[in-house]
Parts: structure tokens; C-alpha cells; sequence
């Protein structure tokens, strides 16, 4: 266990590398989530069935599958990605296509009432998104949307089996040193485990955040009452 | 223009087969006179191939109390939501002021109306809701004022004390910060009725907006709609189930069966001695259900 | 740079038969997965408080950890401590404990899905307690659960083609080996996503039938 200890800072600089592609990754998903989630609710036809293609392919296929398409077969066709652009781009449309099913089941869950109330008070297509669907869709969508960023956190692994030294792959070296893959890969579940958690806590904020008005029944009960 | 043209209308969207209504516009135009404020023409309205309004016309004057009433499924609420443009129709118009809500001119052609046009008009209509649908992640006072604010474009103060002013009317100021869910039916529905009120509307629509309610409710909602018949002239469409209530409140009562208006009358003269069989028929069963008229 | 077709069918048997190594080690997943998923379902419900700790916190940390390091953990740690297993056993007990750990929840919503009634009947007919679940809780509690689970399976199908990493010559491992030695990537591994999507998409298609046609009768 101790000779693990001189490996740290290559584990570090592994943790640091997870980190960047899930960050990039992230926000790639967040966006393709949402622009195509709204185009699947309410797009032009031609557009939805573009977008629905795309959903289709990267969620019929595995990340690894898609992963190892970019990185052989897309400079073979003469794009060239760098090796980090290529993954996180992978990685955002991969989770992005899971999010977008996401996106557009918040966004069919707000009641009708709400987008007929925008109606009648006039609010222009922008000002009804931002101020009244939105928000509401968000505290539905905030659950799912973490799971998904914890399964985002979980396929950066993959970018390991395509160069990128990330976390997994400097334990994949750490391991050919050392010999010792128990405490190795032990290390590295444990700081996976701490980083999905870390990303749960996260959006268990934000949901709480964008609960506002969300209350019990009860006090809901309470307050006709007086 | 010359008196001759006549212009064709296209129907607007909707299912189905899209229908060409033609009539001759000009001389809608010369019979729209100044006092009828809201005017339907021979409206069309299906689901699929579910006719639900068929050839109804209607006008409405300026600050005219207008109830509809009639058994359930007769098209009523379709009425108010052509209105409110939350339906489109297959056949037919419909003028507010003189100007058409679905279409407008463009060439001398009446075509779809653009989104402008149809916020243009909309801006003079306001809707309350049989189940309220405020917005739940707003306070009431967000709920009255943040509409002001972004479509009217009212400074925030104005818009709060505007809302402060009208929640203090339907007796529900303490209750400004509040959200929807801490208020009980009948303190949301006055919330609605004060956010819609909010936005000046020269015609409110206003759609059984009682019959969520528990009865011991109903009273606190009535009054305040009796407090804005006394105090203001806007034109009020109302869809109710309250008998003794339309007879009070209205001028004029329209009865409405099949999607089609089978009488109208003032209230008195249609509640005790209505000309229809069907109008006698439905009194007769909301009596025996115990109601009042 | 074009797609060469008559290499992508020369290739072809190769895929389709690394392709009945996937299904192999889907299906051996997936009875693995669906076996473990129940136990430690039951396990979260049981009435000794240390059991319903360990299988949460057990079920928690597979879903809350990679499942390529999972497998790598299984297949060089395993040797380790004298257990030798052929790669394709250490790939399905992968795939087993992670997908179980998700397939658990399902179980847990479908069971507190079964009305209080049920329970209470069984007890006043006086069921024994593996009675309540064997005739009473599960035959209800499970078909609503069908198209839940089967969309794991679809996602472990899926997730097979990490095997590769671990020498089993699935579908995956074949196209990558072809690409090696001929440096024509573009063919197998296109075909193989074909495949994959071949495989996949009507499975999908029907699981959302069946989900329709569950939603309709609980309707
Ligand atoms: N979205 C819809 N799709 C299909 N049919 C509809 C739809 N909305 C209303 N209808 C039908 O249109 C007819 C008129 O409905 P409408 O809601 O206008 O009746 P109403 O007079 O308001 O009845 P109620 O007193 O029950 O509110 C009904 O037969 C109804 O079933
Ligand atoms: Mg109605």
C-alpha cells in the first residue's frame, strides 16, 4: 500500500484530466440535451425526425462502440479531432441523447393550464419559456438529470481505451508497477464513488432550489385553513 | 378597395380538411357598427370529425355582461376559447373592434394573422380559468405583477403596487407572498381573477370559475366578480352553472345546445319564460338538481 | 477514404460470430443481474437492520462506480487471490453486479407498487410469509417491472462491447482485432454499430409496446 503513495501525483494528474473531460462533457450534454429536447416537444417535423435519428444511433450503440468510431474511423474520413476534443464530444452527445428524452418529458409534464395561462396574459414565445415553462420543467428534470451526469461521470473510463490519460488509465499504469491491482483499483472506485456523490449533493441543491412553491399538502392544508 | 371585391378567407389551421370561408369583407366591414365590440361569424369548430360549434354567430357589445349557459358538452367553453385563441377554428370569423382576430389584411387579401397581430388582439382579452393555473413557482404578488411587467412592460413598482392594489380588492393582501399552494381554492381563483384583471383587458372571459371550487367558496368568488360588474364597464363573457348568479349579474343570457345557440334573451325574460323547448327542458332539470333560478 | 463493401461483408461472418458471444454474455448477465437485483431488493426490506445497511450501501457504491473499472477490479483482482476464471465468467459477474444494483431499484418500485391491501389479505388468509411474495406480491408486482428491467438488458447488450478490454472475443474485440491487422477501421466498426443498432432498436420498439400495453390495463 505504501509504495501507492509515489504514485499519487500520477493518480492526481489522472483525477485532474476525469475531471476536465466531465466538466466539458457536461456542458456539451446540457446543451444538446436541451436543444434537442425542445425541438423534439414542439419542433418543425423534418427537424424532430433529424433529431430523433441522432437519439436513436447513440442510444442503440455503446459509448465504446461510438468512442472508437471517432477516434479510427472519423480521421479515416479526414476529421481530426484532438483526442480530448473528440471525447468529450462523444461523451456530450452520447449523454446528451438520454437527456434530451429527459428534457422533453419535463417539458410535456408541466400541466397545459400553465402554457394556456402564458396565452391569455399575452407572453410572448420567450418570455413564456423563460419565466413559466422552464422553471417548472427544471424541478422535474433536475432528478434525472443527476443520475444521468453520475452515468456521464461513469463512461469517462472509456476515454482510457482511446489514449486519454485519465484516471483509470494512470491506474492501468500504476498497476503494471506496482503489481498491486487490489489497492490500485480500490483507490480509484473510491474517488469515483466520492465524485458521483459530490455530483448528487450537487443537484439535490439545486433541486431544492428550483422547488419554490413545490409545498406539501399539508401546508398547503394549513394555510386554508387560517 | 372597390365595393365589388370579395375576398376570400382562409381557415386557420386546425385538423382535418382546412375549409375556404368566403364572404364579402366589405360589407362586414360597414356592418360592424361602433357599439358591437366582439362579433362571430358563422364559426366552425370540429375535433377531427367531432363537430362542436356549427354556423354560430354571435355579437357582443361594448361593456355588454354576456352569460352563456346550457348542458354540458354544448360548446361553451369552446366559445371562450376561440376567444382567447387557445383553439383555432375551420370555418368562419371572428371581429373584435372591427378588425379580424385570425387573419389580417395584407394586399387586400385577408391572410393568417402573424403573431403580432394575434398579441395585438389578444392584448385586449383576459381569461380566468376554471382551475386557476397560476403559476405554481411564483407568489401571488409575482403571479399579479410579473405579467405586467414583461408584456406590458410596467416598471416593477408600478406593477407591485398595481398588484398590492387589486389583491387588496379581492380582500387577499396579507396573503401577497404566499405561493398557490398555500392558498386555499377559492383565495387562488381571486389571485387569478386580480392577474388578469391586471392586465387592463377590455373583454374578460371568464369560464365556470367557481365549479372547482367547494361550496362554502363559491360566495367569496361571486362577490368579487359582482364588485368588478359594479365598478368597471369591460365586457364580460362569462360560462357559469350559477343560475341565480347569471340572472343577477347579466344583460343578456344566451342558451347554448349542441354547439349551436338555441335562445337568448335578458335575463328575466329567459330564466321565466323561455320560447325554446330545450331551454325549458334544461331549466327543468337544473331545478330539480335543487338550484334556484 | 470510401467504405469498402465487399471487405465489410468479407468480415461479416467474423462480427456476427463475435456477436454470439455478446448475447452469450448479455444473457448470462442479465439472469445473473435479474437474480441478484431481486435479492438485494428483498434485502433492502428486510427486518434485520445491518442486512438492509450493507445490500444499500453495496447496491449504492456498484451504481455509483464505473463499470470498466468494476471489471477491471474483477479480472486482475480475482487471480490475485488464487480464483481463476475465464475472461467471459469475470465479463458476466461485471455485468451481473453492476446491472443488478439498477435492476434492484425497479424491483423496490414495483413491490411498493402492490396496494397494502394485498399484504393485509394475505396475512388474514394467513399466508406464510414466503407464500405473501411467492403467490400474492410478486406475480403482481413483476409484469408492470417488465419493460424497466428489459431496458437494462438493453443497456447491458449495450455495454457488452466493453468485454473487448478483457480479451473475450465478442463482437467488439473481433472488429478491433480485424482493424489491427488489416488497418481498415472504418468497416468492422461501422458494421459492428450497425449490428448493434440492428439488434437493439427492435427490442427497444417492442419494450415500449409492452410498456404501452401495461399503462393501458393499469388504466
Ligand atoms: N381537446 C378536445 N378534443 C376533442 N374534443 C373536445 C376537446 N375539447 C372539447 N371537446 C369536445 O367539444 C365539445 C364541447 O366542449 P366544451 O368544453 O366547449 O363544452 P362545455 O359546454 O364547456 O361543457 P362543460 O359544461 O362540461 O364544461 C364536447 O363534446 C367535448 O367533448
Ligand atoms: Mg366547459
Amino acid at each position: 500500500m505504501s509504495q501507492l503513495y509515489s504514485f499519487l501525483p500520477m493518480l492526481l494528474q489522472g483525477l485532474v484530466t476525469t475531471i476536465q473531460i466531465t466538466v466539458v462533457a457536461a456542458v456539451i450534454a446540457t446543451v444538446v440535451a436541451t436543444v434537442c429536447g425542445v425541438i423534439r416537444y414542439s419542433g418543425w417535423w423534418p427537424l424532430r425526425a433529424i433529431v430523433g435519428i441522432y437519439i436513436e444511433i447513440f442510444r442503440g450503440t455503446s459509448c465504446y462502440v461510438q468512442l472508437f468510431w471517432a477516434f479510427f474511423v472519423l480521421p479515416l474520413l479526414g476529421v481530426t479531432l484532438s483526442p480530448f476534443a473528440a471525447a468529450v464530444v462523444v461523451i456530450g452527445l452520447n449523454v446528451g441523447s438520454y437527456g434530451s428524452e429527459v428534457v422533453r418529458g419535463a417539458l410535456k409534464a408541466v400541466p397545459r393550464g400553465q402554457w394556456e395561462a402564458c396565452v391569455a396574459l399575452n407572453y410572448s414565445t420567450w418570455h413564456k419559456y423563460r419565466y413559466v415553462i422552464v422553471p417548472q420543467a427544471m424541478r422535474l428534470a433536475i432528478a434525472p438529470m443527476a443520475n444521468l451526469m453520475v452515468d456521464l461521470l461513469k463512461i469517462t473510463p472509456l476515454v482510457s481505451l482511446v489514449t486519454i490519460s485519465d484516471l483509470t488509465y494512470e491506474a492501468m499504469v500504476v498497476r503494471q508497477q506496482t503489481g498491486n491491482s487490489f489497492a490500485t483499483f480500490l483507490t480509484i472506485l473510491v474517488v469515483y464513488f466520492v465524485l458521483s456523490s459530490a455530483i448528487i449533493a450537487v443537484f439535490r441543491r439545486l433541486e431544492i432550489h428550483f422547488s419554490r412553491g413545490a409545498e406539501t399538502f399539508a401546508t398547503n392544508k394549513e394555510a386554508a385553513a387560517t | 378597395m372597390t365595393g365589388k371585391t370579395n375576398l376570400s378567407i382562409k381557415a386557420v389551421g386546425g385538423t382535418g380538411s382546412s375549409q375556404v370561408a368566403e364572404f364579402p369583407y366589405r360589407e362586414t366591414r360597414l356592418a360592424q357598427s361602433a357599439d358591437k365590440q366582439v362579433e362571430f361569424r358563422s364559426i366552425e369548430k370540429r375535433y377531427g370529425h367531432h363537430q362542436v360549434l356549427s354556423d354560430l354567430s354571435l355579437s357582443i357589445k361594448r361593456g355588454e355582461k354576456l352569460s352563456l349557459i346550457g348542458p354540458s358538452g354544448s360548446g361553451k367553453t369552446t366559445v371562450l376559447r376561440i376567444l382567447m385563441t387557445l383553439e383555432t377554428i375551420q370555418g368562419g370569423s371572428i371581429w373584435i373592434d372591427g378588425k379580424p382576430l385570425w387573419h389580417e389584411e395584407r394586399n387586400g387579401q385577408l391572410v393568417k394573422a402573424s403573431q403580432q397581430h394575434l398579441r395585438r388582439q389578444r392584448a385586449k382579452i383576459g381569461m380566468v380559468f376554471q382551475h386557476f393555473n397560476l403559476f405554481p413557482h411564483m407568489t401571488a404578488l409575482e403571479n399579479i405583477s410579473q405579467p405586467q411587467r414583461i408584456v406590458l412592460g410596467r416598471p416593477r413598482v408600478e406593477a407591485d403596487v398595481q398588484a398590492l392594489e387589486l389583491l387588496d380588492m379581492v380582500g387577499l393582501r396579507e396573503r401577497a407572498h404566499h405561493y398557490p399552494a398555500q392558498l386555499s381554492g377559492g383565495q387562488k381563483q381571486r389571485v387569478a381573477i386580480a392577474r388578469a384583471l391586471a392586465m387592463k383587458p377590455e373583454i374578460m372571459l371568464f369560464d365556470e370559475i367557481t365549479s372547482a371550487l367547494d361550496p362554502e367558496l363559491v360566495e367569496e368568488v361571486l362577490n368579487v366578480l359582482r364588485e368588478i360588474g359594479r365598478t368597471s364597464d369591460m365586457t364580460m363573457l362569462l360560462v357559469t352553472h350559477e343560475m341565480t348568479f347569471a340572472k343577477e349579474f347579466s344583460d343578456r343570457v344566451l342558451f347554448m345546445d349542441g354547439g349551436r345557440i338555441v335562445e337568448e334573451g335578458e335575463p328575466d325574460q329567459l330564466f321565466s319564460a323561455p320560447t325554446q323547448d330545450r331551454t325549458r327542458s334544461f331549466l327543468r332539470k337544473i331545478i330539480a338538481a335543487g338550484q334556484r333560478i | 477514404m470510401t467504405f469498402d463493401f465487399d471487405f465489410a461483408l468479407q468480415v461479416l461472418p467474423d462480427l456476427v460470430r463475435g456477436f454470439a458471444i455478446t448475447i452469450q454474455a448479455t444473457v448470462g448477465g442479465s439472469v445473473l443481474a435479474l437474480a441478484l437485483g431481486l435479492a438485494f431488493a428483498l434485502a433492502n426490506r428486510s427486518e434485520n437492520r445491518l442486512l438492509r445497511v450493507c445490500s444499500g450501501s453495496a447496491s449504492e457504491f456498484l451504481r455509483r462506480t464505473p463499470l470498466l473499472v468494476q471489471l477491471f477490479f474483477i479480472f486482475y483482482v480475482l487471480p490475485d487471490v488464487g480464483i481463476v476464471i475465464p475472461p467471459i465468467w469475470a465479463g458476466i459477474l461485471a455485468l451481473g453486479l453492476h446491472s443488478s444494483a439498477y435492476m434492484s431499484e425497479v424491483y423496490r418500485a414495483g413491490i411498493e407498487a402492490v396496494p397494502k391491501g394485498q399484504w393485509e389479505a394475505a396475512l388474514a388468509l394467513n399466508y406464510h410469509p414466503v407464500q405473501t411474495w411467492r403467490r400474492v406480491i410478486l406475480p403482481q408486482a413483476i409484469p408492470p417491472m417488465v419493460p424497466a428491467l428489459g431496458n437494462y438488458v438493453v443497456l447491458m447488450f449495450k455495454e457488452t462491447a466493453l468485454l473487448a478490454v478483457i480479451t473475450v472475443p465478442e463482437a467488439m474485440n473481433t472488429a478491433r482485432d480485424i482493424g489491427n491487422s488489416t488497418y481498415q477501421y472504418t468497416e468492422p466498426v461501422t458494421v459492428v454499430g450497425i449490428l448493434y443498432l440492428l439488434i437493439s432498436i427492435p427490442v427497444v420498439l417492442a419494450l415500449r409496446f409492452i410498456e404501452r400495453r401495461v399503462h393501458q390495463e393499469a388504466a
